[in-house]
């Protein structure tokens, strides 16, 4: 017997189905709900109460990660509508993005060969600028225009966009491993 | 602190009702038990008044086992059957240890390296369980009565090997474990309610033997850890073998038998412990060939060989600020755990690291255990309702799967917070392929071969199809103590096949048992005796919760006959646990534990309604 987790994340924490959101109330529902379900507060409980628990603690984090990170709230947004962005079947992005793209991994792989940490550091300032402008332009999408393919399209530049700042974060740790 | 309100979760027991848990911090070093008495957690002596446990085992060749301070004087004078610093061997491989400066005879096992004593192999979990042991006498001879349960500390950085062996040495040494829980965790909680803080702290644990660094955020009651990292192979002793490795050099000897390494090992130790508080340290020793050891080691020297394990701890400092998306300079506090951040020049880098000077007015010694102890406490269902605090912690390292070319595919992130649960969905690459393999890894590295390999296990059964027909769901379930179990289903068929990840380097139930039959000359416990025990303690324990279950809400939540049903059930289980058939008093547990299912749940779906309740009235601000 497993419990009911049919409802939907947003209603999960009492939030309004959006894209903007207010971060301090996600994270005050993620606790307050954590708080009653936890496996900790039935450490000493039954079997029956002890596997409900851990059920229902395992569904308020995934919930909360999904919410949580920008890029996941819009794909969970766009999959409740039936479009799913990240699937495997995608409309091909625009060619310039996709020469940017390009652009910026030349450019680290180039510093990388040099060990150039200074030009990796801006790097990964300007994919933290560009990850911060399509979020916004999300915001306006979804919850304004509601241009939902529109939409679709700017999760995956966002994705692309999150994956190079993920390499450029491993390159910088691999840098400081080789001091 | 301020507490975070909770309405009525969990079942409280009544206050005269206090359970007795205690926490240990099963150290590389050094070993201590704690527990909270009064409101007040403290440490556990022995009998002449010493916290600290060595963590050393000497099996003798009359069949007797002597733990700590006695087993650590005698260590080179028999180096082979003194095993000190176990918790390095506890799930590792051969191969993944440095054999250098080992005075032991390994013998290299599939998943866990084993030790050649004088009474036999010895597995590292069977050593720490000697360890365990000890301490769980020495609570429960202090607490007058038997245990309710433990929570016992791993490093952060451990992997899930690691951790399951702890597990099972607790096991084998008769805890029953409440929780594993991480050191650096531990050390917040002890830290945070002690001074009441509240904002982003880090963790910076270095012992003798492991190092984390963990980022946490403390709030309003809540512990959440942000993210952690660290070197399960980095401590105290590594600046040990420095030094030893510069005696070996300075004093050209040439390769040493196993009691002089274990002699110099030691030597080299009291010097690095000596400079803390002194400019420079003699090292003097007498070897077995009758040659004499005597240099002086200057602070200035030592810093200089042992600056490469300093940058070892930084550079893992770096990564999990960055995991947790923060600068150096936003962190409030740096609270020092661990014998090893007594030395000065670990304490300037991190003061350098973080612009601040680390808090390092807390027992360096003591923090884990008594945090633990404060913990257990919790789990154990002492500390009354709004009085408790909850608690967020993460799996240190991503859990993976092997894909084609030796790749690994990641399903559970690093740092994300537990319990956690993934799914992933595969499929088959041949026309009527029935079978599947699947290879669980835990690692960052993208090839297989740099990941620890946790278990292998294969999905059968599968119906023909052509390729890439099936649908293959494989699902990642992590626990609270961090320990994960893979299950994998086939869609349309439902052919399932699920494993806890332990047969590749974990114990089974049945060689556990077997180990504890293996009646150890010291071991008076009798297995059946032990059986029944165990099951009555359950007993009681389930009881006494669908007790405090039944008061707060039989009326509001069961109809009539619900109510009598469950009655009835315990009133059978009261009486068999007053009976001694161990098996009977087992099944009717479980039958209570279906029984009380659709209760369970109608009691947490409540729970999460109050919660949100208390929600909205918040957010409107009132
Ligand atoms: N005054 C000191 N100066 C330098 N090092 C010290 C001092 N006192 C203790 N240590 C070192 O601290 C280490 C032991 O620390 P601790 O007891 O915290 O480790 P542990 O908890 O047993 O290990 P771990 O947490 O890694 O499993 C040893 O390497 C010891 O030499
Ligand atoms: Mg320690």
């Amino acid at each position: 017997m497993t419990p009911d987790f049919s409802a939907d994340h947003f209603a999960l924490f009492g939030l309004a189905a959006a894209f903007r959101m207010d971060g301090t109330a996600l994270d005050r529902a993620w606790r307050e709900l954590q708080a009653q379900v936890h496996p900790d507060r039935y450490a000493h409980a039954g079997e029956a109460e002890k596997r409900l628990s851990m059920q229902w603690a395992t569904r308020v984090n995934e919930a909360y990660q999904t919410l949580k990170e920008p890029l996941r709230r819009a794909d969970y947004l766009l999959q409740k509508r039936g479009i799913h962005a990240l699937g495997e079947r995608q409309t091909a992005l625009p060619a310039d993005f996709l020469m940017q793209q390009m652009e910026w991994r030349e450019a680290l792989h180039e510093a990388q060969q040099v060990r150039d940490a200074h030009a990796i550091e801006q790097l990964r300032r300007a994919l933290k600028r560009e990850a911060a402008g399509l979020t916004d332009l999300l915001a306006r999408q979804l919850d304004e225009e509601r241009a939902w393919d529109a939409a679709a399209d700017t999760v995956r530049k966002l994705r692309f966009v999150q994956k190079l700042a993920e390499d450029v974060n491993l390159a910088l740790a691999g840098l400081e491993e080789d001091d | 602190m301020a507490l975070l309100q909770i309405s009525e979760p969990g079942m409280s027991t009544a206050p005269h009702q206090h359970r007795l848990a205690v926490g240990i911090d099963l150290g590389t070093t050094n070993s201590l038990v704690a527990s909270v008495q009064s409101g007040l957690a403290r440490v556990l002596d022995d009998e002449r008044g010493r916290a600290l446990l060595p963590s050393v085992v000497r099996y003798l060749a009359d069949g007797g086992v002597s733990v700590g301070y006695e087993a650590q004087a005698r260590q080179s004078e028999d180096p082979q059957n003194t095993i000190v610093s176990v918790k390095r061997f506890m799930g590792r491989g051969l191969k993944d240890l440095d054999k250098s400066s080992i005075p032991y005879r390994l013998l290299d096992e599939p998943g866990m390296v084993k030790l050649k004593t004088v009474q036999g192999v010895k597995s590292p979990v069977e050593v720490s369980a000697e360890i365990l042991r000890l301490l769980r006498g020495r609570a429960e001879h202090a607490l007058g009565g038997e245990l309710v349960g433990a929570v016992i500390t791993v490093p952060a950085y451990f992997d899930d090997a690691q951790r399951q062996a702890t597990k099972d040495a607790a096991r084998l040494a008769g805890l029953n474990v409440l929780r594993l829980l991480n050191e650096p965790t531990a050390a917040a909680i002890a830290y945070g309610l002690d001074h009441g803080v509240e904002g982003i702290y880090a963790v910076y644990d270095l012992g003798g033997g492991t190092f984390d660094i963990s980022i946490l955020r403390l709030s309003k009651g809540v512990f959440e850890v942000l993210a952690t990292n660290g070197d399960s192979a980095l401590g105290g002793d590594d600046f040990d073998q420095r030094v030893f490795c510069w005696v070996l050099e300075e004093a050209k000897l040439p390769p040493l038998n196993p009691r002089d390494t274990r002699l110099l090992l030691s030597k080299a130790r009291e010097a690095k412990e000596y400079l803390t508080d002194h400019p420079e340290a003699h090292i003097t020793a007498v070897l077995s060939s009758g040659d004499i050891v005597d240099l002086r080691l200057g602070l200035d020297d030592f810093n200089r060989l042992t600056q490469g394990l300093l940058n070892k701890t930084l550079a893992p400092t770096r990564k999990a600020l960055r995991d947790a998306g923060l600068e150096a300079e936003e962190v409030q506090g740096v609270v020092m755990v661990g014998g090893a951040t007594r030395m000065p020049c670990i304490r300037h880098a991190v003061a350098e690291f973080f612009g601040q000077t680390p808090l390092t007015n807390l027992d360096p010694d003591k923090v884990v255990a008594l945090g633990a102890a404060m913990q257990a406490d919790v789990l154990a269902g002492n500390k009354q309702t709004g009085d408790d605090w909850l608690l967020l912690d993460v799996i240190p390292l991503s859990l993976g799967l092997e894909v084609m070319g030796g790749l690994t595919e990641k399903i559970v992130p690093r740092n994300s917070t537990i319990p956690v649960a993934r799914a992933q969905e595969f499929t088959t690459f041949k026309d009527g392929q029935t079978a599947m393999g699947f290879h669980v890894v835990q690692g960052e590295r993208e090839l297989v071969a740099d990941c620890r390999s946790l278990a292998r296990f294969e999905l059968r059964g599968i119906p023909p199809m052509v390729a890439g027909a099936a649908r293959i769901r494989v699902t990642f379930q992590v626990d609270a103590d961090g320990l994960l179990s893979v299950s994998a289903r086939e869609q349309a068929s439902g052919v399932e096949a699920a494993v806890a990840v332990k047969p590749s380097y974990g114990l089974s139930d049945a060689e556990i048992a077997n180990m504890l039959s293996d009646a150890h000359a010291h071991a008076t416990d009798d297995l059946k005796a032990r059986a029944l025990n165990e099951q009555r303690v359950e007993a009681q324990s389930l009881l006494a919760a669908l007790q405090a279950a039944l008061a707060l809400d039989g009326e509001q939540l069961l109809a009539a006959e619900e109510r009598g049903a469950i009655e009835t059930g315990m009133e059978a289980l009261r009486r068999l646990s007053e009976g001694s058939d161990h098996l009977a008093i087992r099944a009717q547990v479980e039958a209570l534990n279906r029984l009380t299912t659709p209760f369970a749940q109608r009691r947490m779906d409540r729970n999460v309604r109050r919660a949100l309740a208390g929600q909205k009235v918040d957010s409107l601000g009132i």
